[in-house]
């Protein structure tokens, strides 16, 4: 088992350490038969996951830390090539996929592999045609009608299959709602790491390690996650955070059908049907600009207005947890903790106040304008563009301007 | 019917600051709370067995000791029992060793017809070890799950939220669940449950009790691990605008103009 200790001879009770480990599992105690001041670090194993972030402050080596090496879970050398798994809906490739080709595709290069795809569905063969231009060298296809529509079992059953035979040693996955139900059940199955809602990946050329970055507690910290020991690595990569993958001009890619017996797949549910949400024609998760409305929109009428301003932008209206428990608009609009997290080019923040629940649903966005009569209240604070004033004043006029310039 | 809520005591979001000195998140003082996706498991499995007279509901969580005031506050919203899985060798989990030691859990606790998780905890948002659980105890899941059509003694039939829309699927039992918090509202304790609470005998497992292999997990049986944490650049407030409306309007239009949205 890992252990880790504090070294009494050796801490001085500098404190250091406490305020900076990122789980609160370190505390001050007194030193017994010292003065006061003169403390000793204690460490609360309970909370303590043995990050190492203590150890490496520590400026007088005064934690200890042996991290057994996790057991070995695969022979690693057997594994080689960038995976990406192409996710469809209704037939169509997710937009998400493209930018995991783009992320994919520079991993491929660093490690000189191949960058390859896994396409799932029914009658989508002629799909894998928008992968190859976008720079993949292998598409591997299932195409049966018991794969027409997402559900766990039968799509774990066949990528699995496929992982087990051809050994890719990273996997990387939307983190759609799709990609982070499959990818955990793929990962558990195979019993390797999975890494979720990726928002930067990189590669140590020496290792082969891919070291995915992503955000914890809300983004108020980040965490860089490596799998040391076992392979394939996966992560699911979130949405909107990496550029599409350009069209490469005559590249060419090979098309595999994997040959399955879909006789003997699993199959425990059974897909009924699918309800479109037709209160919007772009959702949250997809647009580049949202308009979003909160407490001071004051009701379901004045969401009318932002829908009107995100219509003529072509983008999506989102909204705060106050809006959508007030019944003023659908929860698929809610933006934060307990809705969706999003990252669109702009967000504009109506009559939002910025609880820290709404922030770290948006926060990543690359420009936030807010409008709101309260110039102190925290989106306010932290928006590229605060207007203050009156909503139902000032977005009429947005409208009018935007509307005599076209 | 046998019902299982699986929760996770996570450090309240609300209370969570910056020190700006130092750039890290400030501890001290943080309360914790049911991670808020899971008071929608609870609801749900207490709802369920409301309508199907003589089920029980288990919760179960994986945590530290003090983590049994969860399971007490999940009984006075009208779960049944109680179950702290709670053992040093479990500590420093990533979500395959906890989907683990949860599975091992709920094996040695017998049979069970549904078990329900939140979509995700607020704390590591990775929505990870629901289905993961489900493999590991050979049943099915749905994941994102806003609404129970119906339910029979044989099918459940329920809505699965999407990015687009939602999704109608059937399925049979046993079967694991995680939940959105479009699916139901969350009772506030009664004072009966409050004293079920406190008359309560939480179950504390250990890796031993559920016939765990040690080396699948903690911090050992976790193919993740974390090389390194940083705190982010915190953002600061750019432009004001304010005065007339029409002036407010035409300035940030031309903002629009620049970032080429209009």
């Amino acid at each position: 088992m890992s252990s880790i200790n504090i070294l009494n001879d050796k801490c001085v009770g500098c404190g250091q350490c406490l305020s900076l480990c990122p789980f609160g599992a370190i505390s001050m105690e007194e030193r017994p038969g010292h003065p006061k001041k003169f403390g000793l670090a204690k460490i609360d194993l309970d909370k303590c996951v043995y990050c190492g972030t203590c150890v490496s402050a520590c400026k007088f080596n005064a934690i200890n830390l042996q991290k057994d090496a996790p057991a070995q879970g695969s022979d690693k050398d057997k594994y080689r090539g960038i995976w990406v798994y192409a996710e469809q809906r209704h037939g169509e490739i997710s937009s998400v996929v493209f930018e995991l080709l783009n992320e994919g595709k520079k991993l491929a290069s660093e490690l000189s592999v191949p960058l390859s795809a896994v396409l799932i569905g029914s009658n989508i063969k002629s799909k894998a045609k928008d992968l190859i231009d976008r720079g993949v060298d292998k598409v591997y296809i299932f195409d049966n009608p018991i794969l027409a529509e997402f559900q766990d079992d039968p799509y774990t059953d066949v990528l699995t299959r496929l992982i087990q035979k051809e050994k890719p040693e990273i996997v990387l996955m939307g983190a759609t709602n799709i990609g982070r139900s499959f990818a955990s059940r793929v990962a558990a199955r195979i019993g390797t790491g999975l890494t979720a809602d990726c928002t930067a990946l990189a590669i140590d050329a020496q290792t082969r390690n891919l070291h995915q970055t992503r955000p914890a507690f809300g983004g108020n910290i980040m965490a860089t996650i490596l799998t040391p020991q076992h392979r394939p690595q996966m992560a699911t990569v979130r949405h909107k955070v990496f550029k599409q993958a350009k069209i490469i001009e005559g590249h060419k890619g090979e098309i595999i059908e994997v040959e399955t017996d879909y006789s003997t797949l699993l199959n425990r549910t059974k897909f009924v049907q699918f309800i479109k949400d037709t209160s919007a024609k772009i959702n949250v998760s997809d647009a580049d600009i949202i308009v979003s409305g909160g407490r001071g929109v004051g009701g379901a009428e004045g969401f009318k207005l932002l829908k009107e301003l995100a219509d003529l932008l072509g983008g999506a209206v989102g909204a705060s947890r106050a809006a959508v428990d007030s019944d003023w608009i659908p929860y698929s609009h809610q933006i934060g903790q307990t809705g969706t997290t999003v990252d669109p080019k702009v967000y504009i923040a109506c009559g939002i106040s910025g609880q820290i629940q709404h922030l770290i649903g948006m926060n990543s966005a690359d420009t936030i304008i807010a409008i709101n009569r309260d110039a102190s209240c925290p989106m306010m604070q932290i928006a590229t563009y605060a207007l203050e004033g009156d909503i139902f004043e000032i977005i009429p006029n947005i409208i009018k301007e935007i509307k005599s310039k076209k | 019917m046998n019902i299982i809520a699986c929760i996770k005591q996570v450090p309240n979001t609300t209370d969570v600051k910056i020190d700006s000195q130092t750039g890290r998140l400030k501890r001290e003082g943080v309360e914790s709370i049911i991670n808020p996706f899971d008071e929608y498991a609870i609801e749900e499995a207490v709802r369920l067995k409301e309508k199907n007279p003589g089920s029980k509901v288990t919760v179960i969580t994986m945590g530290p000791p003090q983590a049994e005031s969860a399971l007490r506050e999940a009984i006075s919203r009208g779960a049944d029992e109680g179950v702290l899985v709670c053992d040093r060798p479990f500590g420093g989990a990533d979500t395959l060793a906890t989907a683990y030691a949860l599975s091992s859990a709920i094996k040695h606790l017998g049979n069970f017809d549904i078990i329900f998780c939140g979509k995700q905890a607020t704390d590591g948002d990775t929505a990870q070890v629901g289905p993961g659980l489900a493999e590991m105890l050979g049943i099915t899941h749905i994941a994102y799950v806003k609404k129970i059509e119906n339910i029979d003694g044989k099918t459940i039939r329920v809505e699965r939220l999407m990015e687009d829309g939602y999704d109608v699927i059937e399925c049979g039992f046993p079967i694991l669940m995680t939940v959105v918090k479009e699916i139901n509202v969350p009772r506030i304790p009664s004072l009966k449950g409050k004293m079920n609470a406190k008359k309560a005998v939480i179950k504390t497992l250990t890796a031993a009790d559920v016939n765990a292999d040690l080396k699948r997990v903690g911090l050992d049986g976790s193919p993740t691990q974390v090389m390194k944490i940083f705190t982010p650049p915190q953002r600061t407030g750019g432009e004001k605008f304010s005065g007339e409306p029409q002036d407010i309007a035409l300035s940030i239009v031309g903002k629009f103009k620049e970032l080429g949205i209009v």
